[in-house]
């Protein structure tokens, strides 16, 4: 995971310092913002530590205990939850739910490739990248698909798997409405990149 | 609800992989994949133990007490039952950073860290406070600022301008979080999860006194 997103940094840097490929200046200050974040903070909490006379090492290895502890606790509830998703991929339900659905794409706009990117976003990261790059292959980057397919995997994050890492870290079960609240925000997400994409790319 | 989709999944995918031949595939998915998530939950135990140690600095040295007074009016506004100067608003703030700074190895522990906070005012073992249904709204459609991943992967396949989507994104992911913390909120109130509330008890007491 690290390794993968330390290559496609690397892929972006180059394109960034090729030439005027577009990037604006808001990308070179959020990049810095971004380079810097980490070890700012790993250098500032421990030098505040000392002025406030933390005992900064034993503090941290006393904080540092728990995250055994809570990546254990995850594992029943992230066991469940990729099980679940990795049998409804492999079975060829999604195309089936696709094809469900796809007479809603055409009522709002969306073109009817990006439906199961769509319904794979709040269910599996990598899998969505993977139909999002067979879409950017197929149709080009530039294409409105593309466009749209690249806006929705950059908007939304994969709501399942946060549910099941951060509720499971500390034991619920009982969710309330939260799938609701999380689905909601990616149906949302999804409509505002397709309608976003038309207003400025078309 | 989580049980009916959990349950759903499977069934349709036992179901659907009956008819369409693939139930091999089915078999070796749900092993491939309980496997997988073991990986990942190992793979999270260095970084966790890394912010969870830092996290402790920043606390015992009074940091994110400061955090948490600085944004007071919006934590009150979404956060109205956790108490003011609470840890977990300082752990909310630094998780929410790290997520719009697209830090993603940073997110997940500081996040991790303050549902664990969440978790000390909960009054319920198992069921989830408004509380904690908000947070992972916010978490679940987060901003982003720089879509990285995506980025990468326009730049290879030869996109005249690989970034873009950079306001695409900020917009439809500025109105997915909206509308996730509005839908958390709004739903809140409705009887069926209010009945369940583990907050409720408690505030029913507060407002006798």
């Amino acid at each position: 995971m690290t390794d993968t997103l330390t290559t496609v940094a690397d892929t972006v840097q180059a394109a960034a310092s090729s030439g005027s490929s577009g990037a604006p200046l808001f990308i070179t200050i959020m990049k810095g913002v971004s380079l810097y974040a980490i070890p700012m903070v790993l250098l500032l909490v421990p030098v505040i530590g000392i002025i406030k006379k933390v005992k900064v090492y034993e503090v941290f290895t006393e904080g540092a205990k728990d995250g055994f502890k809570t990546a254990i606790k995850i594992i029943p509830y992230l066991v469940a939850m990729l099980v679940a998703i990795g049998m409804f991929r492999a079975s060829g339900a999604m195309d089936f739910l696709v094809s469900l659905l796809s007479p809603l794409t055409n009522a709002i706009g969306m073109p009817a490739e990006v439906l199961p990117a769509a319904l794979m976003r709040p269910l599996s990261g990598s899998g969505t990248l993977g139909i999002v790059t067979d879409l950017i292959k197929q149709h080009g980057a530039d294409s409105l698909i593309g466009r749209i397919a690249s806006t929705m995997f950059g908007s939304t994050e994969t709501t399942f798997y946060v549910l099941a890492v951060y509720f499971g870290s500390v034991g619920i079960s009982k969710s309330r409405h939260a799938v609701l609240a999380g689905l909601i925000g990616d149906v949302v997400g999804l409509l505002a990149a397709v309608f976003i994409c038309r207003f400025v790319f078309l | 609800m989580i049980n009916y989709i959990w349950f759903g999944m499977i069934v349709i995918s036992v179901i659907v992989g009956a008819i369409t031949g693939n139930l091999e595939a089915v078999t070796n998915a749900a092993v491939k994949s309980a496997g997988t998530a073991v990986e990942i939950a190992i793979g999270l135990i260095g970084i966790m133990a890394l912010w969870l140690g830092i996290m402790n600095i920043a606390k015992k040295s009074g940091l994110i007490k400061l955090l948490s007074r600085a944004i007071k009016p919006l934590s009150k506004l979404l956060f109205p039952n956790i108490p003011e100067d609470h840890d977990a608003i300082g752990s909310i703030l630094m998780n929410i950073s790290a997520n719009w700074l697209g830090l993603g190895n940073a997110a997940t522990p500081l996040g991790l860290k303050a549902m664990q906070e969440l978790d000390e005012l909960n009054p319920s073992q198992d069921t989830a406070s408004n509380a904690m249904v908000t947070f992972l709204a916010i978490n679940t459609a987060s901003i982003t600022f720089i879509p990285m991943t995506i980025i990468g992967i326009r730049t290879e396949l030869g996109a005249t301008n690989p970034f873009e989507i950079i306001s695409t994104s900020i917009f439809a992911s500025g109105c997915a979080c909206i509308s996730a913390v509005f839908a958390a909120k709004l739903l809140q109130r409705l009887p069926a999860f209010r009945k369940n509330d583990p907050d409720a008890f408690i505030e029913k007491e507060v407002k006798n006194d």
